[in-house]
């Protein structure tokens, strides 16, 4: 069983297509291995071992009727808390949502089950995806396989420490402001956030409508590219899903090649505020591409100063409206205040008692934002800083194929570091929510561990909107300049969780 | 130093339906003020002259063929009502009695 847990999704693939294992082996390992191991990362909210090993069954039973497959055909996979399930609870981490079952599947979750891949259960996030280290989930925090003492990022901590942990080969993520990159790269594994409308968001319980992406999180960058490949396409059942196609990912993994490359580096996310041997780590992958061949510019973003500022406003905005849909009403909880209340204190009791402290923080911040007499001087100059961002990405879009910047500005920190300081927890999206607010795609792939700590640290390439694939095209010529070096992927110097 | 009060948060609570202790209000509103004087920089980011982005990738008039496509039948939609009855969302009285 050894060789299946740790092997790539692209590995697994090959081994149930060639039957030196099946889809239900496979699965079962996975679900032996959760089932003794998430009690130590808090990384599945739920265990769905049922309905995947049905999956498995049927996945194994298509390859004997030699029907077509996927390229991950029988790979199991872990899908974050936030998609929706028909099979499976799906909470958001929140109370408010505790126990509820969806009627429908996420497009991206349809599109799994099409490709023949049973899911192993559903991850843990901070509540609605407000947060980057899990902390704000209801069910308790998901710890980091390098040091169960630290967060494994956020929002999507639970993905990234079951893929990084090994507590599945692969997951699904989303990705509104960092929550697949920032943990990606804390953990020593691979996210991407595709352009936005690349993937549909139907199914996705929302955060904040203009700036939510799904995509995978890998513990490689074929892996992303192959399951970037299954979920990506046109969905008429949302309507910001791109009409076109962006090519295979794959391929640009495949026939990745540094020749001509133009790397810029962004002046704004270099130097400040970004930790010692993150810095070092993001140097040593710029002296590497050089050594390449690659070609380094600076770039100059300075409207990159204003993003986080800008996002703390039209996220909440956007959030406080979303969230208005848990009403008490049509799903989930419902809190009856004493005596004969009105159906607006039934509300007001229900969101007291079904929402977290950061998601009322957001709202109220949100409903603020949004309000008369401050719309036009918050929400309205947010807006135009968006602006201003695609402008600076576009000047140094002319002059560089892609962007590079650290991914996070820290290693992973302690569980309680952050947790009473809103301000300094929402720092650590610095590098990543300028991608969201221009909708251009971001990836993070590993680059070492910091000198200080020995902890993870990622790179995050950046690229034109629709240009996913230069995008995979850098992260695999990244990633191979270091595999190359340490003669496996990063995640193989993760320590054993087993005696953790 | 932005003018986030207690008051102003139980207003801001009350329009979002959202219960408050006293205890939460004066926690938020010393938490939402210092973020709020932080987000304010953005007023000075821009000069007039700069059109808004409420989407990153433009999109307008996005529509499909006007069919019938398959949806939730009343069954399912009701099942994971807190309380239904007669085939509706059953829920209490929305104006006060007296």
């Amino acid at each position: 069983m050894t060789d299946i847990i740790g092997a790539s999704a692209a590995t697994l693939a090959e081994m149930i297509i060639t039957k030196n294992a099946s889809s239900v082996e496979i699965t079962s390992a996975f679900l032996d291995r959760m089932e003794k191991l998430n009690p130590k990362t808090n990384s599945y909210l739920h265990i769905n071992r049922e309905n995947s090993l049905e999956q498995a069954k049927n996945a194994d039973k298509h390859l004997a009727d030699g029907k077509p497959l996927s390229a991950l055909h029988g790979v199991p996979i872990a899908v974050k808390d936030n998609l929706t399930t028909t099979d499976a609870p799906t909470t958001s981490g929140s109370k408010i949502l505790e126990g509820w079952v969806p009627q429908y599947d996420a497009t991206v979750v349809a599109k799994i089950r099409q490709a023949g891949m049973p899911i192993l259960g559903k991850t843990n996030l901070d509540e609605f995806a407000m947060g980057s280290s899990t902390e704000f989930s209801a069910y308790g925090p998901s710890r980091n396989p390098w040091d169960l003492g630290r967060i494994p990022g956020g929002s999507g901590g639970g993905s990234s420490s079951a893929v990084s942990g090994h507590l599945a080969p692969l997951a699904l993520g989303s990705d509104t402001g960092g929550s697949i990159r920032f943990p990606a790269a804390v953990t020593g594994s691979v996210g991407a956030k595709p352009t936005y409308g690349a993937v549909s968001r139907y199914g996705l319980i929302a955060l904040a409508s203009s700036l939510d992406q799904i995509g995978p999180v890998t513990n490689d960058v074929m892996d992303a590219a192959l399951l970037q490949d299954i979920i990506a396409g046109h969905d008429p059942h949302d309507s910001t899903s791109l009409p076109n196609s962006l090519g295979s990912m794959t391929n640009a993994v495949r026939e990745a090649d540094v020749k001509g490359l133009r790397v810029g580096v962004v002046k704004q996310l270099s130097s400040d505020g970004f930790q010692d041997g993150v810095k070092e780590r993001f140097e040593d992958t710029i002296e590497k591409l050089t050594a390449a061949g690659a070609t380094i510019v600076e770039v100059d973003c300075p409207s990159f100063e204003y993003a986080v500022a800008a996002y703390y406003l039209i996220l909440p905005a956007e959030a406080s409206s979303n969230l208005a849909k848990f009403d008490s009403v049509r799903f989930g909880l419902r809190v009856m205040p004493e005596g004969n209340p009105t159906i607006e204190r039934v509300m007001a009791a229900t969101r007291e008692h079904g929402f977290g402290p950061e998601v009322k923080r957001r709202i109220i911040l949100g409903t603020y934002a949004l309000s008369s007499g401050y719309y036009d001087a918050y929400y309205g100059s947010a807006q135009k800083v968006r602006t201003l961002i695609q402008q600076d990405l576009a000047k140094a879009f002319e002059v560089a194929d892609v962007l590079l910047t650290p991914t996070a500005p820290t290693t992973a920190f302690k569980i309680g570091e952050k947790i009473n300081d809103p301000l300094a927890m929402y720092l650590n999206d610095i590098a990543t929510i300028p991608a969201n607010l221009a909708g251009i795609p971001g990836m993070s792939v590993p680059n070492g561990l910091a000198k200080e700590d020995g902890l993870p640290s990622g790179v995050q390439i950046l690229a034109p909107a629709m240009q996913d694939a230069q995008m995979y095209r850098v992260a695999s010529i990244i990633e191979k300049l270091y595999v190359s070096e340490w003669g496996a992927p990063l995640i193989s110097q993760a320590p054993d969780l087993e005696v953790l | 130093m932005s003018e986030i009060t207690p008051d102003l948060v139980r207003h801001l609570a009350s329009l979002s339906r959202i219960l408050v202790t006293d205890q939460e209000v004066e926690q938020f509103a010393g938490e939402l003020s210092v973020i709020v004087d932080s987000v304010a920089m953005v007023t000075k980011a821009v000069s007039g002259d700069v059109a808004a982005t409420s989407h990153p990738i433009p999109m307008a008039n996005v529509y499909r063929e006007d069919v019938i496509l398959p949806s939730l039948t009343q069954e399912q939609a009701l099942s994971a009502a807190p309380d239904s009855a007669d085939g509706r969302f059953k829920v209490n009285a929305i104006l006060d009695e007296d």
